[in-house]
Formats: structure tokens, sequence, C-alpha cells
């Protein structure tokens, strides 16, 4: 699929809600970082060794049948919205976009693998599913990373594993992360208290707040904190298994909000919906918030007709690049305002239908 | 509040990062936000490594004490001449060579991090051959050491056959 396509196209594969623990679990992603042998790391290589990585990944893509469906995009000749709209589809990092010649994205068309050659590593095979599957995320990793390794000689070490250019991604080069969606955690004040835990089990918590205390759009992101001296299956397993129990959590709180606190929740997700269906200016901030309280709602079932999915979709496409390509134009602050409340309802209004435009 | 970053628009994204119980916040506008890569949700965690590592080196015992950032080792990686007090303060090392050649310095730093300075994970096929295969025998050994643990017999049955089909393998190769 040609990078225009998937610049243009809305939906991504993990926004599904076809998938476990999705009522609290966005999507489940999974890292690698790998590196040429022989080949100075991109921090220290000149333009000739980046060439020569982006030759032999090139090379590898073409002798591997299974691979040479990948869309190969070189950065350098895509504009600058462009990069940006693929960072806010979680395609390659705000480092990668801003990086010059001889940077690739390689991205399969559903949006599930992207590989980002010549970021802070040779090599950074990316995979993301819908909902709670990290071991799914790391077979379909592992295959892509076999898939390379077929063609391509990786610095590895006996003693300490694959070699990154950081120090903390040596040895797997694993780091796998999970997004949770803790909306009822958030509003009875136990998140904190439940991420302060979670963080002393080798585990990185990654929040986006707002204005004083309240977190917006009530996201974080626990992900492995060390990458060595344990296997890809024990880090895999930990993260899954706090992550667990984080999601059992937020689950019996929300259960305890439904039978005594019904009236109150309903009239904070009925609210939000509301204002989604209806504002005609909408700052970010304001965005996240309602389509975190709405979410809430749609994940129990007490908006009829308000899919999950389009709630994932329209927290990537009110994003300020997103919209100024949807607009086709240079967007300021208060422009976006204007679309970005458009298109929240008009989204909602075609509700599932409307992913395929 | 003005932007950290910018210092002249209105801080309206205010993070707060907890990474192995170490707490920082940041207050952003919205721009300067959407550039650092803050606004995007599934991007890494970026908390700052170079800070990190300055202050792992700096402290601490058999290490601060003949390793510091402020030594002036002009000692570079013979293969691509990054010196040990740049990588110091970007954190990077410069190519998979470095790890041999300043390997004594970096062992007690990587042990810091990780808590350990031994690989137990995937073995590239290709490098992996004999090496490979044991260390998956250790694995899987480990594995049937907590399913008799657990009790649950039946899976470790599954895991002793595969184990027992590895070690076969060995030999034949042998």
């Amino acid at each position: 699929m040609p990078l225009k396509d998937i610049i243009t196209r809305t939906y991504s594969a993990w926004m599904s809600t076809e998938a476990p623990h999705t009522d609290v679990a966005l999507s489940s992603r999974v890292r690698l970082a790998r590196n040429l042998g022989n080949i100075p790391f991109p921090n220290q290589a000149t333009e000739t060794d980046l060439a020569k990585v982006v030759g032999q990944v090139v090379k590898a893509i073409s002798r591997v049948p299974k691979l040479s469906g990948l869309e190969i995009i070189r950065l350098s000749e895509a504009s600058a919205l462009d990069r940006q709209v693929l960072v806010e589809k979680h395609l390659i990092s705000p480092q990668h976009a801003q990086g010059g010649e001889m940077r690739l994205a390689i991205v399969a068309g559903d949006e599930s693998i992207s590989v980002m050659v010549n970021e802070e590593d040779h090599i950074r095979i990316q995979t993301l599913l819908p909902g709670f599957q990290l071991y799914e995320a790391y077979q379909l990793a592992d295959e892509i990373d076999d898939l390379f390794e077929s063609q391509l000689d990786y610095a590895f070490d006996e003693r300490i594993g694959y070699l990154a250019a950081c120090p903390t991604n040596v040895g797997t080069g694993l780091r796998v992360s999970i997004m949770v969606h803790l909306p009822a955690l958030a509003a009875t004040g136990h998140v904190m208290a439940v991420l302060s835990a979670v963080s002393k089990l080798g585990i990185a918590v990654r929040g986006l707040y707002g204005e004083g205390s309240e977190a917006l759009g009530n996201m974080y992101q626990l992900s492995n904190q060390v990458t060595l001296g344990r296997s890809e299956h024990e880090l895999i397993e930990n993260l899954g298994a706090v992550t667990m129990q984080v999601i059992e959590q937020e689950r019996a709180i929300r259960k305890k909000l439904m039978t005594e606190m019904r009236e109150q929740l309903e009239d904070r997700v009925q609210r939000a919906y509301g204002i989604l269906c209806h504002a005609r200016l909408m700052t970010s901030q304001e965005a996240l918030k309602l389509l975190s309280d709405a979410k809430l709602g749609a994940e129990l079932n007490l908006i009829p007709g308000l899919s999950g999915e389009t709630i994932n979709e329209l927290m990537v496409i009110t994003q300020p690049a997103y919209l100024k390509t949807l607009a086709g134009q240079e967007l300021d602050p208060a422009d976006r305002d204007i679309r970005r409340a458009t298109l929240i309802r008009e989204r909602i209004r075609t509700g599932r239908e409307g992913k395929e435009i | 509040m003005l932007c950290d970053e910018c210092k002249k628009r209105p801080a309206n994204v205010h993070i707060t990062k907890i990474v192995n119980g170490v707490k920082s916040e940041a207050h952003l506008c919205e721009e300067c936000a959407g550039e650092k890569g803050e606004l995007t949700l599934f991007s890494e965690s970026k908390f700052s490594f170079p800070s990190l590592l300055t202050g792992l080196l700096q402290t601490g015992p058999g290490i601060g004490s003949h390793v510091s950032i402020h030594d002036n080792i002009v000692d570079g990686c013979e293969n691509c001449g990054l010196s040990f007090s740049t990588f110091a303060n970007r954190g990077f090392l410069g190519c998979s060579e470095c790890y041999t050649h300043f390997g004594p310095r970096l062992e007690p730093l990587i042990r810091r991090i990780h808590g350990t300075y031994q690989h137990t994970g995937k073995v590239p096929k290709r490098i992996g051959g004999t090496a490979g295969v044991m260390r998956e025998i250790e694995n899987l050994r480990r594995d049937l050491a907590k399913l008799v643990s657990q009790e649950k017999y039946e899976e470790a049955a599954v895991v002793r056959d595969k184990i027992k089909a590895l070690e076969k393998r060995l030999s034949d190769e042998a």
C-alpha cells in the first residue's frame, strides 16, 4: 500500500475491538532493537555507513517473499506533514521523523508491522495489535526478526545478547508495552497508588496528564524496564501478569460504580457524549477528556450505537497533523478546533461505516 | 504558567512520568509537546537516558571511583573512535565493538541497569548452532522446574519431552 494511502486512511488494524480485554486494554506493542555487525550504530555512522544499512535491508526484503509485501518509505522523500502523520499513527518515533537522509519506515498495509531503519539502532522491528495480545505481537515480531536474520548478520554477543546502541536495550532488545484506559481508577483517585506499585515491579509507567492532577484521556502505557537476563517469554509473562492485575482492578471499580453510583456515572458519560455530538469548537485536551468518558460509556454499554473502535479512531485523527492532512491545508489552532469538533460529530454519526472512508 | 520549553506560550500540557518509582514533571504548550512527541501516546518512554547514565556513573562505590565523565579519557574505541566520555555524555555506544572495547567499564553499568550481565533470551539461528540449542534447553529446564513446583505435571511432561528431543539433536550433531 503506497504512502499516500497509509497517510489518508483513518482506520488502523489496532483500533479493532475484536480482541481480548479491549474494555481496558487498547493495544499491545512489541519492539525489537537489532543492529548489523561491522557497521557503526546510526549515532556514529557516516552517510555511507547508513546507506549500507539501507542497501542491506532493502536487499533482504527483496529476497524474502514474506517481506516483499511491506511498503518501503524513504522518509527524506516524504513531506514533513506526512512524517508527522506517521508519528501520530505510531508507526515511527518523533526522532525518526526528524532524521535526515537514509532513514526508512517499512510498513505493512494494515499497520500491524513497522520497521524503522537507522533510527537509534539500525533496525527496529515494531508490531502493534489491538487489545491484550502481548504474545501474539511478540510472535509476529519474532517471525519478522527471523526473516531478516536469514539475510542479515546481526550484532550479537554470546554473553550479553543482541547489541544495541543504548545499553538499556542490550540483551533481548525487547520492549513490550500495553496501553490501558483506566478512567474508573482515575476517577476514584486510585490510579497513582496502583501505578506506583506497578513501577516497583520492573515495569515503566507512562501517562499523559492534563491540568492539575486530573489525567486527560486516562491512558497509561506499561512496559518492561529491563531487557537483559530474562528470556522474551519471562519479560512478556511478567508484563502480562501485572497488566492483568491492573485490568482486574479497573474492572472491579467500574462494577462498583455501576452498582453504587449508576446515575452519576451515566450522567458523566452521557454529558461527554452530548458535547461530542453537538460541540462546534473542541480543543485537543477537551477532546481527550471527553473521548475517555465516552469510551468508558461504550465499554460499559451505556451508550447504544457508539463503538469503542470509533473512539479509538477519533483519538488518532483529531491530532494536529492528521487534521491538517484531512483538510489538505495548514490550520491554525482556532481552525483546528472547528475542524476537530466537526470531525468528531460526523464520525460519531456515521459510526462504524466511517472506518472505510 | 509558561511552557518549560519555549517559555512563550502558556503551558497546557502537564506530564508526569514515573519510571521505576522516580517521578518527573514537565509543563509544556501544545506545540512544544507535539514536537517533543509527548502528545503521541504510543511512543517510547523518553526520560533522559544520558542524565540517568551520568548519575549512574558518578555514584556508587566501585564505579564512580575509577570512572567519571570528567575524566579526560582519550582511549577511543578502535573500530569507531567513540571515547568513553562521549558515551557517558550521550548515552549511546558507537558500534558493536564498543561493547568489547569498553567491556570492563560497561559491565558494572549494565549490571546496574539490568541487574545481571548474562543474556538468556533468543539467539540468532546463524550464530546459535549448538549454543542456541543449549540455551533453549537451559530455559526449558527452568520452565520444567517451575511447572513441577506448581504441580502441573501434564505440562511438565510436554516440556520434558521437548528437552529430550533437543538433547538428542545435540548428540546427533556432535
